[in-house]
């Protein structure tokens, strides 16, 4: 099985997809010739020509307007936004357009066909505006699927069943581990679902979940837990809308113990979503309250990120008080 | 409100019945264009206008070395635009407010911002102004007029427009000029701002610098039109295209900006043709998508040189001087950041501070509960623990800045 960074993986999931289906459309800022900044639009115009692999204007908004459009007409566009940070003028176009076309149409119409590629997340030294996770925003619009894959493998599979889904999908990549992450990823075609999180360590005393570049710091934490005697089951969320209360729940019915990370700010981040739900469906089961380990409710900082991230020692401790409570 | 005269045959209107002509008085030679005037420009600002120049251009060389030591970060450099950001400031009163892009460093070399001030920003220690929040060349200064640089394309253009209108209202005879890229005026921010601007009869004036690429996009796929210039007729508004590297022609054509904007409270667009005769940035290599050819082309068309023969021939400048000042600034950029990258990183509070005008008590229990946690694993957060307890991590700070 060949080894991929997240990129490549990502770059050749496009390739099957667009060689599959002539239907299918990528495009965004550098993403033609160029193949776009960060290359996971790479050498798809020299294979399937400027029609279906271009350059849009410097416009967001005009991007997935355009790509709304396009998806109603019957095509399967996969739109990028060069970082999730600059997805905020297109705001309108995906709250009050993609989430709503075929609900407001009474599925006389829909945009199912779109797929909306953005990275995210911090670590890189990128100050507020190339660091933001914006998940959460969306995750508050029925209507929209969230995907964020964690590694090469996850990436490809994730991102084609994205592009073939029947509504539209979010997708955001951990830009962080686009080159760092590697792994073995098949050659060939294949899928994994959407809405369905993945048990990635199986434990017994506390659960562990997050999604995207935070498993990768996950782990790390555990590894030091593990080192202390506390045995831990690690969640991949995977999807964030909709999202795998199943999952969860039959973990923490068995660890009585539930630490949530991600990125984005406490307030308002989609752990609190989480926690709701799982207090209600577990609460008899609570070892311990649910624990966040997030960003600060700050914008995102440059010189003390180091700081602000929720890195593997302050999971580390969350870990720990949880299961000493 | 239309004014319209009746047809009776449908004939459409493409806007080809417009060209728009490029305003020029430099050849590069340094002598003027036969039939152009030379702007009424003394010596001294003419000199002042070149050592900011040269100032941008040493400054971005050097940086852009120290990003590639692992030194900084980030970098993003003027270089081939110099004359376009620096002849528009110097026609303007140094309070006018300035709203810029990114790569307008140019404008504060020229009010006056210091080596240290550019320093203390782009290494993001205790004395930058954004209080190490921002990514390198994110500049602000409130007493140079110039607004802090947000990373967002074209979100400053319709500021721009309402902190003008303000000056109108406030009546104190200053006016608001916005710097943006070819490319960010595709954003529907630009469209907005010049709208309401005409519409509102605002003291802008919309700078465009047209420098043929948004990082690999070049100008012929961001529109299909004659540029930026003839959107302005959409709107109403006076414009006009001048050669960005020409340092007279965008002095002359900014004052004369200034005159419509302040005296008739009337928008202007300017539109300077130039190049971006660096990468986007320092994470970019155009050498991916444009030939050395094309960028060869250009540095024969260098902004600076064309000036500096100019003041040579008005005998207003010497090859002594021009010595002295390379030198001058070559020293002066090495010892100041030197400086800079010793200096502490901002405190671990201005996490928190500046969210809200104060800091609101859940804020504050996320910088206790961070504290805490920063004295129980000190060795992992260097900067943080340095600003807890400054005398038991005292080390080099520049140990911990490169490369992350």
């Amino acid at each position: 099985m060949p080894k991929m960074n997240m990129l490549q993986a990502i770059n050749n999931a496009l390739d099957i997809a667009m060689a599959e289906d002539e239907k299918v459309i990528c495009f965004g800022e550098d993403v033609g010739f160029f193949g776009g900044v960060f290359r996971a639009t790479s050498h798809l115009q020299e294979k399937y020509g400027r029609a279906r692999c271009f350059n849009t204007p410097l416009v967001e908004q005009g991007i997935i307007g355009f790509a709304n459009g396009l998806a109603a007409q019957g095509s399967v566009p996969v739109a990028e936004i060069q970082f999730a940070d600059y997805i905020f003028p297109a705001f309108d176009q995906i709250v009050n357009e993609t989430a709503k076309f075929r609900y407001r149409s009474g599925d006389l119409f829909n945009v199912g066909g779109l797929t909306i590629r953005a990275p995210y997340g911090g670590g890189i030294s990128g100050g507020h505006y190339h660091s933001q996770s914006p998940e959460a925003y969306f995750a508050h619009t029925p209507g929209l699927k969230i995907v964020v894959p964690r590694n090469p493998y996850q990436a490809k599979g994730l991102l084609l069943s994205a592009i073939r889904d029947p509504d539209p999908v979010l997708f955001f990549e951990p830009k962080r581990l686009y080159r760092a992450s590697t792994g073995e990823v098949p050659e060939e075609d294949y899928q994994l679902p959407i809405g369905e999180a993945e048990v990635t360590k199986e434990g017994a005393d506390v659960t562990v979940l997050g999604w995207g570049a935070q498993l990768e710091v996950i782990d790390r934490a555990v590894e030091l837990a593990e080192k202390e005697g506390i045995s831990c089951e690690v969640i991949d969320l995977r999807s964030i809308l909709p999202w795998d209360e199943g999952t969860v729940v039959e973990s923490v019915l068995k660890t009585g113990r539930l630490v949530i990370t991600h990125e984005a700010p406490l307030t308002g981040g989609f752990a609190g979503e989480i926690a709701a739900t799982i207090q209600e469906r577990c609460f008899l089961y609570l070892e311990s309250p649910i624990a966040r380990v997030t960003g600060l409710d700050t914008p995102f900082p440059l010189t003390l990120e180091k700081e602000y991230m929720p890195d593997h020692l302050k999971i580390f401790e969350a870990i720990k008080a949880s299961v000493a409570y | 409100m239309t004014t319209t005269q009746d047809i009776h045959s449908p004939d459409f209107l493409a806007g080809d019945e417009f060209t728009i002509p490029t305003f020029r008085l430099l050849q590069q030679d340094g002598t003027l264009f036969e039939g152009g005037e030379s702007p009424d420009l003394e010596r001294d600002k003419a000199r002042r206008i070149y050592r900011a120049m040269v100032f941008t251009r040493v400054l971005d060389e050097r940086m852009m070395a120290a990003q590639r030591q692992g030194r900084l970060s980030f970098y993003m450099q003027c270089t081939g635009e110099e004359a376009a950001v620096i002849g528009a400031t110097a026609a303007l009163d140094d309070a006018d407010m300035i709203m810029a892009q990114y790569r307008e460093q140019g404008a504060l070399a020229y009010r006056g911002f210091t080596f240290d001030e550019f320093m203390n920003q782009l290494f993001g220690n205790e004395l930058d102004y954004g209080k190490g929040r921002q990514m390198p060349i994110h500049y602000g200064s409130r007493k140079l007029h110039y607004m802090t640089i947000s990373s967002p394309l074209a979100t400053q253009i319709p500021q721009a427009t309402g902190y003008a209108y303000g000056q109108k209202l406030a009546g104190d005879g200053h006016c608001t000029t916005v710097f943006f890229g070819e490319g960010a005026a595709s954003e529907g921010d630009f469209h907005a701002a010049l709208n309401m601007a005409a519409v509102h009869k605002v003291p802008v004036i919309f700078f465009c610098r047209n420098n043929g690429y948004a990082i690999s996009t070049p100008a012929v796929e961001q529109f299909a039109a004659d540029g930026v210039a003839p959107r302005a007729f959409g709107y109403r508004m006076h414009v006009i295209r001048v050669d960005g590297n020409d340092i007279l022609a965008v002095y002359q054509a900014t004052r004369e900006a200034r005159r419509i904007a302040v005296e008739h409270h009337q928008p202007v667009l300017i539109e300077a043709m130039t190049y971006r005769l660096a990468a986007h940035s320092s994470s970019d290599d155009p050498s991916g998508y444009r030939s050395k050819k094309e960028e060869e082309a250009w540095r024969e068309k260098d902004p600076i040189l064309r000036m500096q023969r100019w003041l040579v021939g008005q005998g207003w400048w010497s090859e002594d001087e021009e010595k002295e000042l390379q030198e001058r600034l070559r020293r002066e950029v090495l010892e100041t950041m030197k400086r800079a990258e010793k200096r502490p990183p901002p405190s671990l509070d201005t996490l928190v501070t500046d969210v809200y005008a104060d800091v609101t008590p859940a804020l504050q229990r996320q910088l206790d509960h961070l504290k805490t946690h920063i004295r129980k694993y000190p060795d992992a957060y260097p900067r943080g623990a340095r600003s807890l307890d400054p005398d038991v991590v005292a080390g080099d700070d520049a140990a911990v800045k490169g490369g992350e």
